[in-house]
């Protein structure tokens, strides 16, 4: 039996006398499509920086992947992430005149493979996106929406474990973000878990499952069966 | 296995089903040194401009050292491969002054012994006449110019290196007679440019042919301001009394010091001590010794400007940090340890202080070659000041770069990706 991608067991996070995130419960599993939903400063970001193991918790307990982040140092926590956690946010985060190539093959950067993998698997990244006619554009020759699917191709190419997105489509219009949450569903259809930050009530209702924060505290975890796609 | 040291490591957990499950604590990649080189380049190639004018700097820096170095030692070159053309055997006797003040003068036989030393080579003389020389036989006597009238051997050219410049030197023949070559100097003051029977000078109240004039002698400069004649002729006409002043000697390169010790005894038996023996290799090496104190001087302000290129880059690198704080969040996302953050941000700084320092040296080699040029010196830049540049900047690099380095590998991942 495969454990769950994340587990979180009664975690706090607090910023001096704000308590960003109280007490959350989680599990997630693996192949999992889910959202997590909350108005501004609910502890969104907060919850992902912890998932992602930017950030450790005040207290409870943090297992992703399989492993108790408490229990590793900060370098073994940088191990985690170049092996089993892509990263999507909202400012896509992209170098500016590298080709979009190199940008993504900088996902593997410290993964320990060499360069003329990484960038062999950029390029079939790229081609899963929809890139792959793009390889030596600069990303200020892309849209918005091309380059958010650059960010996701970066995240993914190692085809790591857990995908975490904080606001893909939140610097996006609403067809291209429609075009990277179809991208989201199929990457998750193909075996990975997906966990999307956003604050939009619409995406979070088209996911099979939705976690609702407020004022840190998840207040309510929806599961829904069959979906349309 | 690892991780005994922490009570929680374990590595093992329990999960949802209760199930223990075990992880393998994950191990961070190095990067190739290759890729290192690639990262720490990445924030130079995309501020070029940045990266030129930092580097500009320290660039100043190394040149100006490199410079003074190389042009120091590119004068000595040039003096040593002269002295060697010159020759370093020749020695240089005269009598000096005598207890009581006045000049002395060396034995009839001085010369003759001195041809017996062994290694002793050549040996030729002048011997000072009371004569003085004008260019007419109008100017006033009192205006002799400074000239010095000698008598001179005939294989004085041979042993002191004097060269004919115009003319020819004295001969059997012409040393009888009123002929007169006259140093370069001499010959200046003199108002003479070119020797002929129709080229005469007022030499000891009578009319002297100038056959010869001599190019300066840079191991005899005396000999410069002195207007010489065959010793029969100083004999018969200018009362010159046959004894030599100067005695010039070559001898053989690995014993020159031997016979310069014994030198003066032997041209002057029984006053040794007012005898002035002189190597005048090493008198010209002296004067022509760069000056110590000039190159410290110049040593320090490029030390001062290679210091203020050093807090140029440090200076970059912080706001490099600064500027970068995403970057840097978004390279901890994708699994960058602190301490590769760290290693990306010295790199940096060691290769923008490196462009500078190599930059530096070409152009301290190319502010050498054309002084030297200019000098008509062969230009030298010692292989010890190129690699002391390169590495003087590689330490300001490392000390430029470790502050910034260190705060890019301080700040949390969450903070630096906010900050965009
Ligand atoms: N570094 C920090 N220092 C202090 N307070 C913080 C810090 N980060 C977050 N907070 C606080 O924690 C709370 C939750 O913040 P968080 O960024 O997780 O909210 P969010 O749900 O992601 O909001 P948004 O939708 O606006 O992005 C907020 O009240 C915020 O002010
Ligand atoms: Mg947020």
């Amino acid at each position: 039996m495969s454990s769950p991608v994340i587990e979180l067991r009664g975690v706090s996070r607090a910023y001096g006398d704000v308590t960003a995130l109280r007490d959350a419960e989680l599990t997630v599993g693996r192949g999992e499509l889910l959202a997590v939903v909350g108005p501004s400063g609910s502890g969104k970001s907060t919850l992902l920086n912890i998932i992602g193991t930017l950030q450790r918790p005040s207290s409870g307990t943090v297992l992703i992947d399989g492993h108790d982040v408490s229990a590793l140092t900060d370098r073994e926590l940088s191990a985690l992430r170049a092996q089993s956690i892509g990263f999507v946010f909202q400012q896509f985060h992209l170098a500016a005149g590298t080709p979009v190539l190199d940008n993504v093959a900088d996902g593997l950067l410290y993964s320990g493979r060499s360069r003329a993998e990484r960038r062999r698997l950029a390029e079939a990244a790229l081609r899963r996106v929809g890139l792959g006619r793009r390889l030596l554009h600069r990303p200020h020759q892309l849209s918005g929406g091309e380059k958010q699917r650059t960010a996701i191709a970066r995240a993914v190419l190692g085809d790591p474990p857990l995908l975490l997105a904080d606001e893909p489509t939140g610097a996006l219009d609403s067809a291209s973000g429609e075009n990277v949450m179809a991208l989201l569903r199929e990457l998750n259809a193909a075996g990975t878990t997906v966990l999307i930050i956003t604050h939009d009530r619409d995406i979070a209702a088209g996911l099979p499952r939705a976690v609702h924060l407020k004022d840190g505290a998840i207040v309510r975890d929806e599961r829904r069966e069959a979906l349309p796609a | 296995m690892s991780g005994t040291s922490n009570p929680r490591a374990r590595g093992t957990s329990t999960g949802e089903t209760g199930t223990p499950v075990t992880a393998r604590r994950p191990r961070a990649a190095r990067l190739s040194p290759a890729d290192l080189l690639r990262t720490s380049g990445s924030g130079l190639r995309s501020r070029p401009l940045r990266a030129f004018l930092s580097a500009l700097g320290i660039a100043i820096g190394i040149a100006a050292m490199v410079s003074v170095v190389g042009v120091s030692a590119s004068s000595k070159e040039d003096l040593n491969r002269r002295l060697e053309a010159l020759g370093t055997n020749l020695l240089k006797v005269s009598p000096g002054q005598s207890f009581t003040g006045e000049a002395a003068r060396l034995p009839a036989e001085a010369e003759k012994m001195i041809s017996r030393i062994g290694p002793v080579e050549q040996v030729s003389a002048v011997g000072k006449a009371d004569a003085k020389v004008y260019r007419n036989d109008h100017v006033p006597a009192a205006r002799s110019g400074g000239i010095t009238v000698a008598a001179a051997r005939l294989d004085l050219p041979d042993t002191t290196g004097a060269e004919v410049a115009a003319g020819s030197w004295l001969n059997e023949a012409t040393s009888r007679y009123p002929a007169v070559v006259l140093g370069g100097k001499a010959a200046e003051r003199l108002g003479v440019h070119r020797a002929g029977e129709d080229v005469r000078v007022w030499l000891g109240e009578r009319w002297f042919t100038v056959t010869g004039i001599l190019h300066e002698v840079p191991l005899a400069p005396e000999l410069d301001y002195t207007a010489l004649v065959g010793w029969p002729v100083a004999e018969s006409e200018l009362g010159f009394d046959g004894y030599a002043t100067t005695i010039y000697t070559r001898s053989a390169e690995n014993a020159v010091a031997d016979v310069q010790s014994v030198l003066g005894a032997t041209a002057s038996p029984e006053t040794p001590n007012e005898t002035e023996v002189s190597r005048p290799s090493d008198a010209l090496a002296a004067k022509e010794a760069t000056d110590a104190t000039l190159n410290a001087l110049l040593l320090g302000l490029g030390a001062v400007a290679l210091l203020v290129g050093g807090v140029g880059v440090a200076n970059t690198m912080v706001i490099s940090v600064l500027e970068r704080r995403a970057e840097i969040g978004l390279r901890r996302s994708l699994g960058a340890t602190r301490g590769q953050v760290r290693t990306q941000f010295l790199g940096e700084s060691l290769l923008l202080s490196a462009l500078g320092g190599v930059g530096g040296v070409l152009l301290g080699i190319g502010v050498t070659t054309g002084y030297s040029a200019s000098q008509g010196w062969p230009g030298v830049v010692p292989a010890w000041a190129m690699a002391g540049g390169v590495a003087a900047t590689l330490v300001i690099g490392g000390l430029a770069g470790l502050y910034p380095a260190l705060r890019a590998a301080r700040l949390p991942p969450t903070e630096a990706l906010a900050s965009a």
